[in-house]
């Protein structure tokens, strides 16, 4: 079930998002800005045009399921879920406060549409493969759409889960590995060079895509393929983004992976912000 | 406590490691994506042939940190609690401890003190889990000082050692010149004959917070700073339990199994003493200000003063 929702729609909506990201992170006065913007539009294409799930009944047993494996960009996702009606988006600015439902990472027990608890790295890739299985053993015909971070794919268990995912032929997986190049130290390159991302999914049984992640139509596109070809093999797409996508000051700066913009530049950023809607 | 200084134990830790490698070129740290925030910037750029950071994969560096111990040299492996005491914690067991390599994990982020970051990050198990391991040391400084005092020493003894540090600024404890830190060894910040109480990491303050208001009240307490959680100084225990008989534990951590279980212990085997533990009742954390916390889970010095109160009626 595709919405019928055009390219600039969808562009507009990710802008919305956007600006959301950099409210509550200056409400919160902390948080992962830099992540959640490099990665805005492929959480706007799923699930304001992809996925199949319904906010007045997140648990619904049939959804389309949403794992936002590198917990820390969960802003963007929050900022999905309160959009879609999953919660009362005035909700949104209250992202890491004492009670929230928005804890500083994704938490399922609290968060209606969080499918799984995340936050530690490396971890979620393996749940959402779980959950392919699930599907896959019970005849059902839902997806499940993982983001995992360039950096996140250092740890061990991302690549025990890609054996999984091909040994079981989950073609009902999606992977996006949001590549903005930097992870907390720094670059990725420096930090641990992981070389050609693709390929390596490729080796290990993916069908996979290169594409540019902050182009939305790059990104429906490969989404459309991705979720349409049913021959056994787990898809990944690796989706080439620059961190702090949008806000020219947070743009590739790695200072901005866990910070909150103060009031003058969360003034800027949404100026700048507004500026990106397409009429 | 008007205008006391206050810093981060991790800084303390980030400083003197570099003093420490630059006195013995075995020293190396392995960093796993979160040297900016553990404070090893300093070391790295000191010292960068010293200096590896291999990224987010922390069972990985455990095992290169155990590879590199077999060859003399003296790892320093760098991340937040949470990662170093769970997601290494079997290759810490297998690799480091059973062969009793000479390896340090530093890590910081202790206790609740990720407070925005809830649950995923805060850590009220690693002292637990890492103490029930053999052959390794745990170790908790109080203040920047402690931090520097006692990284110096876990990484001139042999043997395996984990270290906790803590995100935010805490009070300055400890004279500079203070260099009465033994490993195993507990210091004594107050005397007192009415109730002893042990505190261990950044609630050391609040014992002291806690025994100025109970002197002010008639109420002697005595304060000591466990610092070494294992092993620990039995003997200061066994003094505490002869002397008053009325033990409090504080600590940010779980009642499971940390400094509380083990002053238990102890106090089980004398067959003597009543014991109160004040630490996080067997539950996760969650995002709020780290002041809001303590509270919520009563780690503080109100709840310190009150259970002393009660003890000492
Ligand atoms: C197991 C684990 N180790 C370390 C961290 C701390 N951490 C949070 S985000 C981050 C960097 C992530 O980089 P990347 O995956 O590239 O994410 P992005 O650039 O999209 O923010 C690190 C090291 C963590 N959350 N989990
Ligand atoms: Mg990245």
């Amino acid at each position: 079930m595709s919405e019928e929702r055009t390219i600039q729609e969808l562009q507009n909506i990710c802008v919305d998002l956007k600006k959301h990201v950099i409210e509550m992170t200056y409400h919160a006065q902390s948080g992962h800005p830099g992540g959640s913007l490099s990665v805005a539009d492929f959480v706007t294409a799923c699930y304001f045009k992809m996925m199949n799930v319904d906010p007045s009944n997140p648990k619904w047993e049939d959804r389309d399921r949403f794992v936002m494996s590198k917990g820390h960009s969960c802003p963007v996702q929050y900022a999905a879920l309160g959009e879609l009606g999953f919660f009362d988006a005035e909700l949104l600015n209250t992202l890491r406060k004492e009670g929230s439902i928005l804890q500083g990472h994704p938490d399922m027990k609290r968060c209606p549409g969080i499918d799984i608890s995340t936050g530690s790295l490396g971890q979620g890739l393996a749940c959402a493969v779980g959950m392919a299985m699930s599907a896959k053993a019970d005849g059902k015909d839902y997806r499940v759409f993982c983001v995992v971070g360039d950096g996140e794919c250092d740890e061990g268990e991302i690549w025990e889960a890609c054996n999984t995912a091909a040994k079981y032929g989950l073609d009902n997986l999606i992977v996006y590995v949001d590549s903005n190049g930097l992870q907390l130290d720094g670059p990725v390159a420096e930090i641990m060079p992981l070389g050609d991302i693709a390929g390596k999914f490729a080796a290990f049984g993916f069908e996979t895509w290169n594409i540019n992640g902050n182009d939305m139509a790059e990104v429906v596109d490969a989404l459309e393929q991705a979720t349409s070809a049913k021959d056994g093999k787990p898809k990944a797409i690796v989706g080439k983004t620059v961190k702090g996508n949008g806000v020219s000051f947070m743009e590739n700066q790695v200072g901005w992976h866990g910070k909150a913009p103060n009031e003058e530049q969360c003034r800027q950023a949404l100026a700048e912000l507004d500026a990106a809607y397409v009429k | 406590m008007a205008d006391v200084k206050k810093r981060a134990t991790r800084e303390g830790m980030g400083e003197e490691i570099v003093l420490l490698g630059e006195e013995n070129r075995n020293v190396v740290v392995i960093d796993a994506d979160l040297g900016s925030s553990c404070k090893t910037d300093a070391f790295k750029k000191a010292l960068p042939d010293q200096y590896y950071n291999l990224g987010i994969a922390e069972q990985n560096c455990a095992g290169v940190a155990a590879g590199m111990a077999t060859c003399g040299k003296i790892p320093v492996v760098v991340t937040y609690a949470a990662f170093g005491s769970m997601r290494m914690c079997e290759m810490v067991r297998q690799e480091i401890c059973y062969p009793k390599l000479n390896v340090k994990l530093i890590c910081s982020h202790g206790g609740l003190t990720p407070d925005g970051d809830g649950a995923s990050h805060q850590t009220v198990e690693d002292l637990a889990i890492m103490r029930s391991i053999p052959n390794m040391t745990v170790i908790v400084p109080a203040d920047y000082v402690a931090a520097k005092k006692l990284v110096r020493k876990a990484v001139e003894m042999d043997g395996p050692v984990y270290m906790r540090f803590t995100r935010n600024a805490v009070p300055i404890l400890y004279e500079e010149d203070d260099n009465d830190f033994e490993i195993g060894r507990a210091k004594k910040l107050a005397d007192g004959t009415d109730v002893s109480i042990i505190s261990i990491g950044d609630t050391v303050r609040l014992a002291l917070e806690a025994q100025e208001i109970l002197a002010a009240k008639g109420i002697s307490a005595e304060v000591l700073d466990m610092h070494t959680i294992k092993p620990m100084d039995e003997e200061a225990v066994k003094e505490s339990i002869r002397k008053t008989g009325k033990i409090i534990t504080i600590e940010d951590h779980s009642v499971i199994n940390g400094l509380g279980s083990a002053v238990a212990d102890i106090m089980a085997q004398e067959g003597k003493g009543i014991l109160r533990k004040i630490g996080v009742q067997d539950t996760f954390g969650e995002t709020a200000p780290y002041d809001r916390l303590m509270e919520k889970h009563g780690i503080t010095t109100e709840a310190l003063v009150q259970c002393a109160e009660e003890l000492a009626k």
